[in-house]
This record gives C-alpha cells, structure tokens and sequence, in this order.
C-alpha cells in the first residue's frame, strides 16, 4: 500500500516530445514506472523510443486514456498552456493529474480551481517535483516515479513524506533512506499560492494508510496551510508526525523563489508555523539536517516501529 | 513586478477608476510645464518610490517628508526641487533609502472622510477577495488587530465575477450616502475588472476618499503584478523601473537565478527554493548571518555558478560562501566541475565549503579535492554550515 499511486499505476505524460518532460519520461521508464502513453497534440500515431520501450503518443488526453488505460498524468508543458492541460485531463476524467510546469499565472490556477469543484480528477502541483511510491527493487526500482525527483535516494517502507519544496523532499527523504527507514509515498505539492492539493489532503490520506506508520511534513514561510494540517493532526491522528519550517531568515515582503513562500502577514511567519507545530504535538526538526532524526525521536515517544 | 503611484493611476484612469488629476515630472526643468496642466490652487508633491511609508520618510539632506501638501503650484515647485534627486528614507526602504527619480503632482483634494479599499488573492479559498474599511488613511494591519468589525471581506468567485449583489453589500457597510454609493459602486466595479484583466496579485488604495461634492476618489494606488502573467502584459512591462531594483537581482534574473539581498556576510549557492530558504536557516542556526538567498534551479551549470559567484562577490558585506547542492538528477561530478571551473575564472579569495549530496556525489567530492583549490567539503548542511561560520568569523 502507499497513498495515490502504485508499481501498478499507468501513468501518461503531457508534453512527452518536449526536452523536459522527454527527460523525466525516460528516468521514469528507467525506474521501472509503467509510463504508457505520451500527449502531444499534433503528434499522435507516433512513438517516444526509449531503451527498447516504444511509448505510443495520442494528440489528446482523452484518446491516450481511452487506448491505454491510463489513470494518471504528469503534466511538462509551458506554462502559458498549462492551465489547458490541467482541464483536459479534468474532462477526460484522470484520477490524478500532477502539474510539474513552474510559472503558470496565478490567475490561471484560480480559474483551473474553479473549475475542478465538484469533478472527480485530483490536481497535485503545480510547480512541484511530483510523487514517487518506492519500489521493491535495487534504488527502489519498480516503483512509481511521477515527474522529476530522484527515485534511487528512495527506499520501500512505511513513512510518508509531504513538502511544497523539491530539494528539501529529496533531502528528507535521502535521511530517512540513509539511516535505513523506507518511504510509502514522498509528495511534493509544489511552491504556488494555488495549488490542487494542500498539506491538509495530503497528511489525511498518510493518516488512513496502514502502510504508513510515520510522517514527516516539511513547510515554508506564506500562507497558512501548514497550520490548517498541524491542527487537523493533533485532533485526529495517532502516528508520530515530524516537522519542519523553511524561511526563519527571510524578511517580510519578499517572494523567497516560491510564488507561494512570501510572508504577508504574521500568521505567515516560520516562527509562528513552529509555534502551532509544537502545540499540536509535532516533533520540530531544529535544522533541515535534522528532519529524519525528528521522526525517530517522534517515533519513540509513541512506541512505533518506522521500518 | 511592482509599478509607481502615478502610473497606477494611469492605469486606473484606463479602467474607469477615478483618481485626482495629476502630473508626473522627472526634471527640475520640467516641473513648471508639468505644473501647467493642473489647475491654480493646493498641490500635492509625492516622491515616487516603491515602497510605502513616504509620507512619515525624512530625506537624506535632512528634508522632512516625502509627500508634501503645499498651497499653491508656486509652493509645489520649490518643494519638489528639495526632493526630486535626493534618497528618501522610509520605513519601508531600510536605512540605505531610495533615491526620489520622479515626482507626481496632484491636485489636493478636500478630503470627507478616508476608506480603505483593496482586491487580492485570498489563500485559504483561491479566490479573489475584496478587502474594504471605514478606517481609511491608517495601517490596515493595525485596523485588522484592534477592530476587525471595522474590515469587510468578499469573496469573488471567479466563474462569475464580482456579482451586483455584492457590491451593493459593501456599500451598504462601509455606509456611503446616495451619490457616494453610484460613484462607489461605479469605482469598485472598475476597480475589479483592473485586477483581473491586468494580472495583479495585489491592488490597494489607501486612502479612497468621498469629498463634499460626493465623489469617490482613490488618492494613492499600490498596485503590483503577478510575474507569471507578464508575458501576456507587454504594456505593463514596459512600466517596469529598473532604477527601483537591486542591480545585483537584475542581473541574476539574467542567469535564471533566484537572488535576493540580505544583511549577513555568509553568502550561500544552492537549488531549489526550499533548500535555499533552509540554507539561510542553518546559518543563522549555527550563529551566521547570511547575505543573500540564491536559488540557481534544478541545473546549476557552469555559466550559471559563474555569474552566482560574480553577484555574491560583488557584496562587499560577504566574508565566506556556502554551496548546498542536491544533486538529485544532476550528476555531482559535472556540478563539482562546474564549482571548480568557476572559482578559478572568478578568482574567488574567499573561504568556500561546499556540500554536494545525490548521484554520483564520490567523484564530485574528489574532483573538489583534487582542484588544487582551497575548497571545504561539508558532509551533511549542518557540518557545512558549522564549518562556514567557523571559517568566517576567524
């Protein structure tokens, strides 16, 4: 088990004929990662080649579901047709649709939102590194590697790992693998102000998981998603969580690369974010170094066996 | 981006939002041409700067106040010669202060009362919202703390856009009289259709007044836009001021490269935007300050860790640099070269720890070793930083 995606998930992906998302398609291919179809209007009938693999590429979303059975997409296109990509796997009824685009307007994502109410499709992202649910192989080969995160640092087991920040995801996650304990699902939710899926989702699927004994969440300065998800953790979940908040230094009022990481008021503030972390029970990681060994320490103080 | 009260205003005239009549001047030469298209009477001399505070701002010459109330056009002109030219220090600017490049006159308005008004993101629903008060002409944050009866919020969804109804409701609170509301109602329609046509993340106009003869009017304009969208706004872009920027960020926006000035005098290099923010964390941890945050992507090439070591040494502050670099996809070996290959063209003196984890980290950290150079390996981001803040304050 694991949360959203499985070694038997079939995956398609948007913007496969582009440089990125031509790149990912084959680490992911090489990951053992059942990629079945590319979408690249204009270029159906033809083939994405990798290692002996021929992914065949539809022009639309719906034509690759419908041929493939794919369930699953991973959006690489631009960003000024991002938000059109989004909505067609949305029409085309995906169950998940992961946007690793960096850049879309926001004003793009409020509509796309909009849009999703009530529809059926899950968005991950945008401006995020994806999700990988570890397989049972060497590096953790065999999984399900979705978008661009590393999938050797990953190892099968049983934390899960939320983050909106790529490399501090990996760098959790290469913690824990270090240290011997595997991961059910890392995710990456991405940098953005809007986003489809929130800390809150995210921590309540790793709550119903069994597979799933641990958490870490990892947060940033801007918004107050990861205060929203501390509370929800403290009143209804039982497996030791460990956190951590990036931006103690940055000053107010500027944008820390993230669109997203922006303090703008003073519920904002790291400071404030660790403060309700602490309250709710979460085990603070003191320094980003510190991440794996916060949820060991987590881990004991409720008795449970992470690996 | 971030654009001047004036050209906001600009803006706000294309869109039906009424502001005073007004006139920008660059030159103490200009000022009387300016002034002549305005009417005889009290003028308003305002600095225009990005950054708020300007009023209570005191001029490095000693002058007091960035936006001056004069009575005549005569008065005007020689109180915007003393700031025209000169560096305004605000609140808002740090103690270096900007220098005061273009000044907008407006005609002073009798004021009946103040509002706040502003539309922004609202995070928790992603939608627009609508901020408005009674309390106008004050800190917003402090109004919001000591009487949040006094704000109003609307939530706009934006299927449908901002909907009669809901106009009609923040009239009705904010307690404007029968030719107020027409001209209220008239402002914030305009007003909304500005946000979302021009991709702003944020506008706000404090104060928005009502005079005696019932008009509404907005008598300043904060507006700034969402970067994402300015590929769609040539328009807009060309309003960008480039004085208002640090040089240091100009030209590591040239390289795709996050930088951001800061105090501190440990200067740090890494991918991501996370890690960055958590790099500067570290720092400051084991007792650092740092000077900067700088995100060079997901690829650090060689160019890119060229022009990020041109931009940290140009920081006379900077004492030492730390490199944290996950090498996830990225191979260590070619990044480690790159670091090298960069030292070596920038001549960098400095005290340099570098931390390189991911694919293929062993050859990286040899092809360190072997440069010759005097590069510190940190193992995990809590030794490096240990070790350059040692190194620095040595």
């Amino acid at each position: 088990m694991a949360i959203l995606i499985s070694s038997e998930t079939k995956i398609l992906i948007q913007g496969i004929t582009g440089d990125f998302g031509g790149r990912h398609a084959k680490l992911s291919l090489d990951y053992g990662t059942q990629v079945v179809a590319g979408v690249t209007p204009g270029k159906g009938g033809q083939f994405f080649d990798h290692a002996g693999k021929k992914v065949p590429i539809f022009n639309s979303v719906a034509d690759a579901k419908k041929a493939t059975g794919a369930t699953v997409s991973a959006i690489f296109v631009p960003p000024p047709f991002a938000a059109d990509a989004i909505l067609e796997c949305v029409d085309a009824g995906l169950d998940l649709a992961v946007a690793i685009t960096e850049g879309i307007p926001i004003k793009d994502m409020v509509r796309v939102k909009r849009a999703m109410q009530g529809k059926s499709t899950r968005l991950i992202g945008p401006n995020c590194p994806g999700l990988v649910t570890p397989g049972t192989g060497e590096g953790s080969n065999g999984g399900c590697r979705i978008g661009i995160a590393p999938g050797y640092i990953h190892k099968k087991g049983h934390v899960g790992v939320v983050s909106r920040s790529g490399t501090l995801t990996y760098e959790a996650v290469f913690q824990l693998t270090t240290l011997g304990i595997g991961q059910s699902t890392s995710v990456g939710i991405g940098g953005d102000p809007v986003n489809g899926t929130s800390h809150l989702d995210i921590v309540k699927m790793f709550n119903d998981d069994p597979d799933t004994h641990g958490i870490i969440m990892i947060g940033e300065i801007g918004g107050t998603a990861e205060v929203e998800a501390a509370r929800w953790l403290k009143a209804n979940c039982k497996k030791p969580v460990a956190g951590f908040i990036a931006g103690a230094t940055a000053p107010a009022g500027r944008r820390m690369g993230h669109a997203g990481a922006i303090i703008g008021g003073a519920e904002d503030t790291a400071e404030s974010k660790i403060a309700v972390f602490k309250e709710c029970g979460i085990e603070v990681a003191i320094t980003p170094s510190d991440m794996a060994d916060a949820l060991i320490r987590a881990a004991k103080a409720r008795g449970v066996t992470l690996s | 981006m971030n654009i001047h009260e004036y050209q906001a205003k600009a803006l706000f005239e294309k869109f039906g939002v009424p502001v005073p009549k007004g006139a920008a001047a660059t030159s103490l030469e200009s000022f009387k041409t300016t002034l002549a298209t305005l009417p005889e009477g009290a003028t308003m001399v305002k600095s225009q700067i990005h950054a708020g505070g300007r009023g209570k701002g005191t001029f490095t010459n000693g002058f007091k106040g960035g936006v001056k109330f004069c009575k005549t056009k005569a008065e005007a002109e020689e109180t915007a010669g003393k700031m025209l030219g000169n560096t305004l220090v605000t609140a808002q600017t740090g103690p270096a202060g900007r220098k005061v490049q273009t000044i907008y006159f407006t005609v002073a308005s009798t004021i009946k009362k103040e509002y706040y008004l502003a539309i922004l993101l609202d995070r928790a629903t992603s939608k627009p919202v609508i901020v408005a008060s009674t309390e106008g002409g004050v800190e917003i944050e402090k109004v919001a703390h000591d009487t949040p009866e006094k704000l109003f919020k609307i939530v706009i969804d934006p299927a449908f856009g901002l909907a009669e109804y809901q106009i009609r409701e923040l009239i009705f609170k904010l307690g404007f009289d029968a030719t107020e509301s027409k001209n209220a109602a008239k402002l914030i329609r305009n007003l909304y259709k500005f946000y979302w046509e021009t991709d702003s993340s944020m506008v706000e106009i404090n104060p928005l007044i009502t005079t005696p003869e019932g008009e509404v009017l907005a008598l300043d304009a904060k507006v700034s836009f969402d970067d994402n969208a300015l590929f769609r706004h040539p328009e807009i872009v060309a309003l960008r001021d480039l004085n208002e920027e640090d040089s240091k960020e100009i030209e590591a926006s040239k390289y795709s490269l996050s930088y951001i000035a800061l105090d501190g005098s440990i200067a740090c290099l890494v991918n991501g935007a996370g890690l960055a923010m958590s790099t500067m964390d570290i720092i400051k941890h084991f007792g650092g300050e740092p000077a900067n945050f700088l995100d060079v992507g997901g690829g650090a090439s060689k160019d890119q860790v060229v022009a990020a070591f041109k931009i940290i040494v140009g920081d006379p502050n900077v004492k030492g640099i730390l490199v944290n670099i996950f090498g996830g996809i990225m191979d260590c070996n070619v990044i480690a070269t790159g670091i090298v290959e960069a030292v070596k063209e920038v001549g960098l003196k400095l005290p340099l720890v570098v931390r390189l984890e991911g694919n293929n980290v062993a050859a990286g950290k040899a092809t360190l070793a072997k440069s010759g150079l005097t590069i510190v390996s940190g193992d995990s981001m809590a030794d490096a930083a240990k070790k350059i803040v040692k190194l620095v304050s040595a």
